[in-house]
């Protein structure tokens, strides 16, 4: 996988991960690209396009568009898989997932990305084995009094 | 308040986030976020060190501004020093800070790697996780070069942890895609593909991933992952569903890893082992039977995972082409997703199906499919469907079914897509010239497609069209005269204008003949267009005018009046004026003659690989397309070259060798271009000719350097010393890519070559008749006509030859008759022939009569093999 984006109805982007080294023009390139090819598709049409050498997935859920961009090895179908996977992931941490949760949650939505795939690559397929961990993680983390106790700027 | 359920939300953050989400323009934005910079800034600066929180929530407010698309030029030395800290979460954010803002400071990268190095040491999983990610993130060669060795060894210790190793295996294939030359394998390598039979399938499906870009750089090496592959994926594919536990997505066992280990096999032939392949047989068997059974739920993701791995088996069957049992069947199973409900499905049908058709053993099968795959070109409403049915028409296409799916494909250009037309317009350029056994089908196709979608008609189709045409002297009378038609439609692209105007310079001749196309309508035909096209279009017209000032002296007065308008002769545009200018005062002071030699008929064009199949490639990117290795050759049949003297003689995939030869009287000299159609140099070229005592053959020195791409060429002066028939070899001998490549090759110099027609009265012709008429003067042949009989062709032919035609000799008008001496250093041969056509009985009767035996015989040998 080459890169992994999420963006609004609207064209806002959400989150982006790269996974390839390019330069930060490229990146707001490719960015503005997807987002004017995937808006422009009507309904009902298939989720893959082909563009330059790469593959594009893309799937909508609710507010949001989640958009891959793979190689041309790389299984369609599983890529999104991957996408469902992830919003499954995101659906059991947060509670109902909607995009504010994500804006607020920006680091979050990373941290659990990270633990599903790395390097462009899934790394763990098991939904408990990967909850297991970013459960743990937050087990890691403070309790909400001491949220409350904190500064507020 | 924004959701935050659990763990370590950052008030603060929250608070600066919503801030922005309320800023009713951009400018409120921005100013708000160069307050909150300065003030981070400030912070940063400040005495007091900052605690651990603060730090970690500043560093996330800078994330978080740097990903609105905002510059962030600091905070990279706050984010590194809370990756020393102990606390998980400012670790954690200090590592998303630094993999995200790469900065290539090298005083940070020390300090970076140091950070690194000691989590990983830690033996703490979860910093050695965060390491790991970190390293695989950024992949930077400075992290390659300090960790490289030490990942493989975490990798395979017993003691690390499971998700360790996971992320130990997909950080190693990181640094192995960047810098590969850095990631030492050789004494891992063993280990490496043992974790193929871990217990953890985490740890499998990473190993697997890592293997097969492994595999693909050296395959050797990992040869004995294939066996392990496949006991593993005969494992998954045939256990119960409950077996797996939570490794089943949705009712299918562990997609994700099937998917990887089918890929790792793809990277291998078929398994020699016939144990082994029988039980991948059996495997690939399994997966396409589960296609057919009923699902085990109705939601889409299910189906998505078992055709996933449904698709990816496919794809391995196609890449093994071994058993033609399993790619029928998955030709079948192709077939029925072409008419699913899904789009998707459809899609990928016919994606797969592209592969399958270059296969020996489907490429039938995919063509019995022809009727859905047009079906989808004319209904399906996505447009990238109807490319990928536009896709695989051009792989399926072969002899038998190339003239409909050409129909189809123009038909369908009509209302194509405009972004896609281009391409559309190439493949079908590409089939017309493949597949044409009749040119003038191939002519007709082009100038269809230039009606119905030339602007999109590149320069490179119509170049070959009119090479084509050139090179090929049965379709020219035919280009030339549905070219005239096709320029009387009102509204004709300047594509066409181009190609006409070039044609009828060159063949005009050939349909001038008939009044509706003489000299003089064809000229006002072209000139009719002339104003409405743009200066390079004008330009290629006025050579054309010029070309027919030499072909129909008739016509010169009409066309030299309009060179000498004003608008042509005072053109702003400079070429045209020169054009004017040059043509005029050329047709008023040349003599015929020289006119003729000026403006001598186009030499046939010495081919390099097709441009258009080179444009197609270029547009297409890696994707994969079928190869010309098929498409015409003129392989080693002198005959053709008997009545020419010029075209390809040889071509491979390396190599192509044209000539052009002139003669006179005993001598000759030919041309002889070698061209490298490769993208490699050729070295150490050389040649040498042996030939029979009776030719003389002296070749002139050739480069021995030839460039990739590039064409040199090479002078032989032929002398013929007495008459002779054996033909001589050229041998060709070259250094390529480091193997030595040796060709043979026959040149095409025969007796005929050296003949000198002979012009003479019906009396002078019978007496010389007469004074042949002993026995072993004369050669009788009586065979059967290989090809159409034609009284222009035939009589080309034997001008081709070297004879003069005498009329009105031979009483019977459908005869023919030639006179011609053959000349050679010793002595100069008498030749008379005859040549009766039978065309009821398709045959013909040839009688040579000349003063030696050895020429009669040699002269009806040649002959006769031409008819």
């Amino acid at each position: 996988m080459r890169f992994l984006l999420l963006f609004s109805r609207q064209g806002r982007l959400r989150l982006q991960k790269w996974y390839t080294a390019i330069s930060e023009r490229e990146k707001k390139k490719i960015i503005r690209e997807m987002t004017t090819m995937v808006l422009a598709r009507q309904p009902r049409t298939c989720n893959f396009i082909q563009w330059k050498d790469l593959k594009i997935v893309y799937k909508r859920y609710a507010s949001l568009y989640f958009c891959l961009g793979v190689e041309h090895e790389e299984n369609e179908l599983l890529a999104l898989e991957i996408i469902h996977r992830y919003v499954e992931l995101l659906d059991k941490y947060f509670g109902n997932v909607c995009e504010l949760d994500i804006i607020f949650n920006f680091e979050k939505a990373y941290f659990i990305l990270d633990e599903f795939l790395m390097g462009g690559e899934i790394q763990e397929t098991s939904k408990q084995i990967v909850n297991r961990a970013i459960e743990s993680s937050d087990m890691l983390q403070e309790t909400m009094e001491e949220y409350m106790s904190k500064p507020a700027f | 308040m924004p959701a935050v359920s659990k763990g370590d939300g950052m008030r603060g953050l929250a608070v600066f986030i919503s801030d922005i989400r309320n800023c009713k323009s951009k400018e409120a934005e921005v100013k708000r976020i160069n307050k909150e910079l300065a003030n981070i800034r400030s912070k940063f600066k400040g005495d007091k060190a900052l605690d651990g929180y603060s730090k970690k929530k500043y560093v996330c407010k800078l994330l978080f501004i740097f990903l609105l698309g905002h510059d962030i030029d600091f905070g990279h030395m706050e984010a590194v020093n809370l990756l020393s800290s102990n606390k998980y979460t400012e670790k954690q954010i200090g590592y998303l800070f630094i993999s995200v803002l790469v900065n290539s400071n090298s005083e940070l990268i020390r300090l970076i790697n140091n950070a690194i190095k000691n989590d990983l040491a830690s033996r703490n999983p979860t910093f050695m996780n965060l390491a790991l990610h970190c390293i695989a993130n950024v992949g930077s060669r400075e992290m390659a070069e300090a960790f490289a060795s030490d990942i493989p060894r975490i990798l395979v210790a017993g003691d690390t942890m499971d998700s360790v190793k996971q992320s130990a295996a997909l950080c190693l294939l990181r640094l192995n895609r960047t810098s590969p030359d850095l990631v030492p394998m050789g004494e891992w390598t063993a280990r490496v593909v043992h974790l193929l039979n871990d217990q953890h399938l985490g740890v499998v499906t990473a190993a697997t991933s890592l293997i097969t870009t492994l595999a693909q750089k050296s395959p050797d090496d990992f040869k004995t992952s294939v066996s392990l592959a496949v006991a593993r994926l005969s494992r998954i594919v045939t256990s119960a569903s409950i077996d797996l536990q939570d490794y089943t997505y949705y009712f299918v066992a562990a997609p994700w890893l099937s998917v990887k280990l089918l890929r790792l096999l793809q990277c291998y032939p078929p398994p020699e082992d016939a144990s082994l392949r029988s039980r991948l047989t059996e495997c690939l068997e399994t997966i396409l039977n589960k296609a057919q059974e009923p699902p085990k739920s109705k939601k889409v993701q299910h189906s998505n995972a078992k055709n996933a791995v449904l698709f990816e088996a496919i794809a391995l069957i196609i890449h093994h082409d071994s058993e033609p049992n399993l790619l029928v069947r998955a030709c079948n199973q192709l077939g029925q997703f072409l008419q699913h409900r899904e789009t998707n499905l459809r899609y990928l049908a016919l994606e797969s199906m592209c592969t399958l058709a270059s296969s020996e053993f489907s490429h039938e099968a995919v063509k019995t499919h022809i009727e859905t795959v047009i079906s989808a070109l004319k209904t399906e409403r996505d447009v990238s469907v109807r490319q990928r049915a536009v896709d695989l028409l051009y792989a399926m296409c072969d002899r038998s079914n190339s003239k409909q799916i050409v129909a189809e494909m123009l038909s369908y250009l009509e209302t194509a897509d405009y972004s896609i037309r281009e391409e559309i317009v190439l493949k079908v350029a590409i089939l017309a010239e493949k597949y044409a056994v009749d040119y003038t089908w191939y002519v007709d196709t082009i100038l269809n497609l230039i009606r119905i979608a030339g602007d999109y008609v590149s320069e490179e189709v119509w170049y070959r069209v009119i090479q084509i045409v050139i090179n090929r002297d049965d379709v020219q009378g035919y280009a030339a005269k549905t070219v005239f038609e096709a320029l009387q439609a009102p509204a004709c692209h300047e594509n066409l204008v181009k190609v006409g105007g070039y044609i009828l310079g060159e063949f005009g001749n050939l349909i001038a003949g008939d009044p509706r196309s003489s000299p003089l309508v064809q000229f006002n035909l072209l000139h009719s267009k002339f104003h409405l096209c743009s200066v390079p279009t004008r330009a290629l017209l006025l050579s054309a005018y010029i070309k027919f000032i030499n072909l129909f002296p008739e016509v010169k007065g009409t066309i030299q009046d309009v060179l000498r308008s004003d608008s042509q002769l005072r053109n702003a545009d400079v070429e045209l004026q020169q054009r004017a200018v040059e043509y005029l005062r050329l047709s008023c002071i040349a003599s015929t003659d020289i006119l003729a030699t000026v403006l001598e008929e186009m030499p046939p064009f010495p081919e390099r690989e097709s441009s258009i199949l080179a444009k197609l490639k270029k547009k297409k990117g890696s994707s994969k397309l079928p190869d010309m290795d098929d498409s015409r050759k003129n392989v080693n049949g002198n005959t053709e070259f008997v009545c020419k003297n010029n075209g390809v003689i040889y071509e491979n995939q390396l190599l192509q060798i044209g000539l052009k030869s002139e003669y006179r009287q005993n001598l000759g000299r030919m041309y002889v271009f070698y061209g490298n159609k490769t993208s490699t140099q050729f070295q150490s070229f050389s040649t040498s000719v042996s030939t029979a005592l009776q030719l003389n053959v002296q070749e002139k020195p050739v480069d021995p350097l030839i460039e990739a791409g590039a064409q040199v060429q090479q002078i032989l002066n032929i002398e013929c010393v007495s008459d002779f028939s054996d033909t001589p070899v050229l041998n060709i001998q070259f250094r390529y890519g480091g193997t030595l490549q040796n060709i043979a090759v026959k040149l095409p110099v025969m007796l005929n070559k050296f003949f000198q027609p002979t012009e003479m009265m019906s009396q002078d012709f019978f007496q010389r008749w007469k004074q042949l008429g002993a026995p072993q003067q004369e050669v009788q042949k009586i065979f059967k006509a290989k090809n159409q009989m034609d009284t222009d062709v035939t009589k080309a032919k034997l001008l081709g030859f070297g004879v003069a035609l005498l009329d009105g000799v031979d009483p019977n008008p459908a005869n023919f008759v030639g006179a011609g001496i053959i000349h050679t250093k010793t002595t100069q041969v008498g030749c008379l022939l005859r040549l009766e056509p039978n065309a009821q009985a398709q045959m013909y009767r040839l009688t040579l009569r000349t003063s030696k035996e050895s020429v009669s015989q040699r002269l009806c040998e040649l002959l006769s093999e031409q008819f």
